[in-house]
């Protein structure tokens, strides 16, 4: 349906984040622009390598995080960031995200993940990073290759969408 | 010519445009395949994807929270 020719558009994107709602959009954008035709490079560094382990164990905290706020028996309710520093909440807002995403008929990261591989998108894995935080390969799924800096400045060069998440 | 359907409803965003592009790999080119979907995004985000893809959206209807959607293969 669409050949690579000069009139590709590139998406480059730098992925630094790790838990739970920040995985989506990454990995809903490397989806969406692949199957709109755009060739797509995901680079993994920090703690964004967590979405490339072969078992996903992603958590949302309540931390850092004071806009949010979850839906509620009718009504929404403001999740102070305070509350993240007692046992229990984090993982009961984990919990509760899982069961609205899964509610809403919205996609896990594991199948927008396979979506992405099986769309072609390029991923890389921060070589220095995964180094930093003694991360094996064999915990990572198959697919992405091993890079540096380097090599997502030059993809990025050549992308004409670049993105920090 | 055969219509082929792609339920899509109760998924939300970005599935129906994933789903509908791996439905359209399977049908011929000129074939039309019908699409229905509960998410309002999927609009304007079908109207964005024939745009970018070739595909021509032959048809964009909405019913109490139903929208139908009928793409003609491009390319």
């Amino acid at each position: 349906m669409e050949a690579s020719g000069s009139n590709t558009k590139r998406l480059s994107m730098i992925v630094t984040k790790g838990t739970l709602d920040w995985a989506y959009p990454p990995f809903i954008l490397a989806t969406t622009a692949a199957a709109m035709g755009l060739e797509v490079t995901m680079f993994f560094t920090f703690y964004g390598l967590a979405l490339l382990k072969k078992k996903l164990d992603l958590s949302i905290t309540t931390l850092g995080n004071p806009g949010m706020e979850m839906p509620l028996m009718g009504t929404h309710m403001l999740m102070p960031n305070l509350l993240g520093a007692l046992p229990g909440v984090d993982a009961m807002a984990t919990a509760m995200m899982k069961n609205l995403i899964k509610k809403k008929g919205v996609a896990s990261i594991e199948e927008l993940r396979q979506a992405a591989i099986e769309s072609d998108v390029q991923m890389i894995a921060c070589q220095m990073t995964m180094d930093l935080f003694e991360f094996r390969r064999e915990d990572m799924i198959d697919g992405p290759v091993l890079g540096g800096a380097a090599t997502y400045i030059e993809t990025a060069t050549k992308s004409d969408i670049n993105l920090f998440i | 010519m055969a219509e082929h359907l792609l339920d899509a409803r109760g998924l939300n965003c970005p599935l129906p445009i994933l789903r509908a592009k791996k439905a359209l790999k399977d049908i011929s080119i000129g074939e039309v395949l019908e699409i229905q979907a509960t998410d309002p995004g999927a609009v304007k985000d079908f109207e964005a994807f024939c745009r970018s893809t070739g595909n021509e959206l032959v048809e964009s209807k909405s019913n109490q929270g139903e929208f139908h959607f009928r793409i003609r293969r491009g390319k």
